[in-house]
């Protein structure tokens, strides 16, 4: 029976890896930045229109968490993926000859909101610094442990302005894991205040999802370069001469209205590394980056 | 009263808990915590089976990881089993299963990847640490008449299939269809870090609030449990056993570098990967001990005591509903199935839900652990109840529950209760994924910051943390003259 059992698992992991070399099949994932209904439904669109585009097959896989998104870009087990700021940073530090091609119109100019339940009777301000009596000791939730516009760039500004970590500022500090957590949980009252991806809030605004006497945005962070597509350095070799470029085209010419409101981007514009250097500075400077 | 070692014990441990909790952040922070628990509810009496497509995939997904995964647990913890009495062996299995299955997961996702060898192993290799220690308890407990009784000149194998496995084969297959119900609880929790079985959906429709669709999985999950006795029969195991590998998803295809580049970079600290030596190593190492690890166990710590104490309490308020010196058929039966579905669900999904109800607190992981231990250890102290004879003429109600029974059945439960210390400080530890700052928060930052290295020493403390518990939950046993059954 053992014997038996092995070589299947032996054989099955050889069938896995056959099926999966000889289809080539191009992966690609992203972030769970936002809930999992959502993402499937805009990144099934984006397979489909990238295989049409490539004529390849193209496989969208679903992941849990940031890290298990730049893992699977490391890996080699995915060739392209939709990562934040940082995310994007991380994963490219990992893997050389990786690079960024493509970022929303609007990742060039992004910006964090921070939200506050109007029951906490904080009150919008133009500065940080205005809000530190009122802010002081209450409860408050980042999205994910490696968002960019969910924790890294919130908990930059937090330091700056109050020369405190957010634990010893805050009564309590959560990690909503991601966006629209950080939104419901905040709308909700389970924490006073939040800092969320204003994309999010506001596709949100605008579906009308947000109960606005519960919940308002109390200030705007300064803007910084955020969510993009970033793809390896080995793709040309697996999949032929000239793909990255064709990716990147691809991605460029994405003119769906449907499928960039799923984002919500109003387009894909060109994107490098060096975009990226204030993330990776900051990063390096509140200790999440060595 | 109180000169007797158990009332003494139980006290202490009553007194940590409670000054335990003035240390706790207990707190619901929700503003509607009520409110939000009622929906769910609705949602559990409204179920959705047809949200998802995936659902049905997800089972067998489930089913065939569990099937998998305790196969080769059970072979390799048999094989373990032989050779127990060498410390080195010992030790290696506490070792191994010290670690918790998602943190396994966890580890194996980094180079595995999605394949479905990363789900396998994380459930396969705690297990086997697990079987080796309790087949080769079974093996010695063995009648040694048998063997005497054979003719001088037979051979060692021959010997042990013949005069000892006979004896031991119904405890053995009893316990390996125990695992297997827990391999199904193992099995659905790896969900929650991406693997394709039923966490995943749950915690995708939970996360948004689709408590009928959650409702549904739940239901499935406790009707694939509850019916394991008419789908697991001796017959179609073998057809399980050599079906399951083909059920287990396509997954994606392991590239074996980064197996190498695991064990040679990631997981090397730092400062050594960098160059610095031995001057670096030691501020990093003590920036993670103070920093992440010291309130990490404390957390932990904390926590366990409290949880412990009460599942104990727990414990004591559930058995009699299932226990046959109380009530009729009708509130037993009603008692059965209440405590087969807190024992059914795993903690951790029990954690996630009340967290997602209640707020990020321990409370909600206090609740989940004594829910699902207390279910455990109510039932088997229920039915242990149920075969004691009571004379005719005894007292009724309350008299007969504390003058009666407890003081019967007492023993037993505090060495169930002590036997599931070390269960419940691992998934202590492991409810850090969900947001309380026990040790598994900061093994989940590390891999979130993709520090693996820091993830492994966390991870490290994890496993000595539980096998001391384990060592002093033995040690009591032991002083206490308190023997039990394995329970998982």
């Amino acid at each position: 029976m053992a014997s038996n059992l092995i070589r299947k698992l032996v054989l099955s992991s050889v069938l896995f890896f056959t099926t999966a070399a000889s289809a080539e099949t191009f992966v690609f994932t992203a972030i769970p930045d936002e809930d999992q209904t959502k993402l499937v439904e805009r990144f099934s669109g984006v397979a489909d229109y990238l295989s049409e585009q490539l004529n390849v097959d193209v496989r969208y896989i679903p992941v849990k968490s940031y890290a298990a998104a730049i893992t699977a870009f490391r890996n080699n087990q995915v060739q392209l993926a939709w990562f934040g700021g940082l995310s994007g940073v991380q994963a490219r530090r990992l893997v050389p000859g990786s690079e960024a091609i493509a970022q929303g119109v609007e990742d060039e100019a992004f910006e964090t909101y921070f939200i506050a339940n109007t029951n906490s009777g904080i009150k919008p301000a133009d500065k940080l610094a205005d809000l530190k009596d009122q802010l002081q000791g209450k409860t408050f939730t980042f999205g994910s442990k490696g968002s960019t516009s969910g924790r890294l760039m919130p908990e930059f500004y937090l330091r700056d302005t109050f020369g405190k970590k957010p634990e010893d500022f805050f009564s309590r500090v959560g990690f909503s894991g991601n966006h629209t957590r950080t939104l419901r949980l905040v709308e909700a009252g389970t924490y006073d205040v939040g800092a969320l991806n204003f994309q999010v809030w506001n596709k949100e605004l605008g579906d009308g999802s947000i109960d606005t006497d519960s919940v308002q945005v109390i200030w705007k962070t300064p803007a910084y370069p955020d969510y993009q597509w970033t793809i390896r350095g080995d793709v040309n070799e697996r999949f032929g001469e000239g793909f990255k470029q064709r990716v990147t085209d691809a991605l460029l010419n994405l003119k769906d209205p449907a499928l960039l409101e799923s984002f919500p981007r109003s387009g894909f514009i060109p994107a490098s590394d060096d975009d990226y250097e204030p993330i990776r500075k900051t990063a390096e400077e509140i200790g999440i980056l060595d | 009263m109180f000169s007797s070692p158990t009332v003494r014990t139980s006290l202490i441990f009553l007194a940590i808990a409670v000054v335990g909790l003035f240390f706790a952040d207990i707190a619901i922070t929700t503003a509607n915590p009520w409110q939000d628990l009622g929906n769910f509810f609705l949602g559990i009496v409204t179920p959705n089976f047809f949200s998802s497509e995936g659902l049905m995939t997800a089972l067998l997904r489930t089913v065939a990881f569990a099937f998998v995964g305790v196969v080769s647990g059970g072979i390799c913890g048999f094989l373990l089993a032989l050779v127990y009495r060498f410390l080195p062996v010992r030790m290696f299995c506490a070792f191994i299963r010290a670690i918790h299955e998602l943190f396994w997961a966890l580890i194996f996702l980094q180079f595995f990847g999605f394949h479905p060898l990363t789900g396998v192993l994380a459930i396969a290799i705690p297990y086997a640490g697990i079987f080796a220690k309790v087949y080769s308890e079974i093996l010695e407990e063995a009648d040694p008449e048998p063997g005497r009784v054979l003719p001088p000149g037979t051979g060692n194998i021959t010997a042990f299939l013949y005069a000892r496995i006979p004896d031991c084969w119904v405890k053995m297959r009893t316990y390996t269809a125990y695992r297997l119900e827990c391999g199904l609880r193992s099995s659905a929790i790896l969900g929650f870090v991406g693997l394709p079985t039923l966490g995943f959906y749950l915690e995708a429709s939970f996360s948004q609030g689709l408590y009928s669709d959650a409702g549904a999985m739940l239901i499935l999950f406790y009707v694939l449990i509850a019916t394991m006795p008419l789908w697991v029969r001796p017959k179609l195991l073998p057809i399980y056993v050599l079906g399951a590998p083909f059920f287990l998803g396509e997954g994606l295809p392991i590239v074996w570098g980064n197996v190498q580049r695991f064990f040679t970079e990631d997981i090397v600290p730092a400062p050594l990967r960098n160059g610095d030596g031995l001057t670096g190593l030691m501020p990093w190492l003590s920036d993670l001990m103070i920093n992440e690890a010291m309130p990490g166990i404390w957390n932990t710590i904390v926590l366990t005591q409290i949880a412990l104490v009460a599942t104990g309490i727990l414990s004591l308020l559930a058995f009699p509903l299932i226990s046959n010196h109380f009530g009729g058929p009708i509130r037993r039966g009603a008692g059965h199935v209440l405590l087969v579905i807190t024992r059914s669900t795993p903690e951790y999904i029990l954690a996630y839900i009340l967290l997602q109800l209640w707020g990020p607190s321990m409370l909600p992981a206090i609740v989940a652990l004594a829910l699902h231990n207390g279910g455990i250890i109510g039932h088997l102290i229920g039915r242990q109840t149920s075969s004691i004879e009571l004379r005719s003429d005894t007292v009724q109600g309350f008299n007969r529950y504390s003058w009666e029974l407890v003081p019967r059945v007492y023993r037993s439960f505090l060495a169930f209760l002590f036997y599931r210390w070390e269960i419940i400080m691992r998934e202590t530890a492991i409810l850090g994924i969900l947001g309380i700052y026990t040790l598994g928060f900061y093994v989940d930052s590390a891999i979130q910051n993709i520090r693996f290295d820091r993830a492994m020493v966390l991870i490290l403390v994890t496993a000595l943390l539980n096998i001391g518990v384990d060592t002093l939950g033995r040690y009591i046993r032991r002083k206490l003259a308190l023997q039990t059954m394995p329970t998982c």
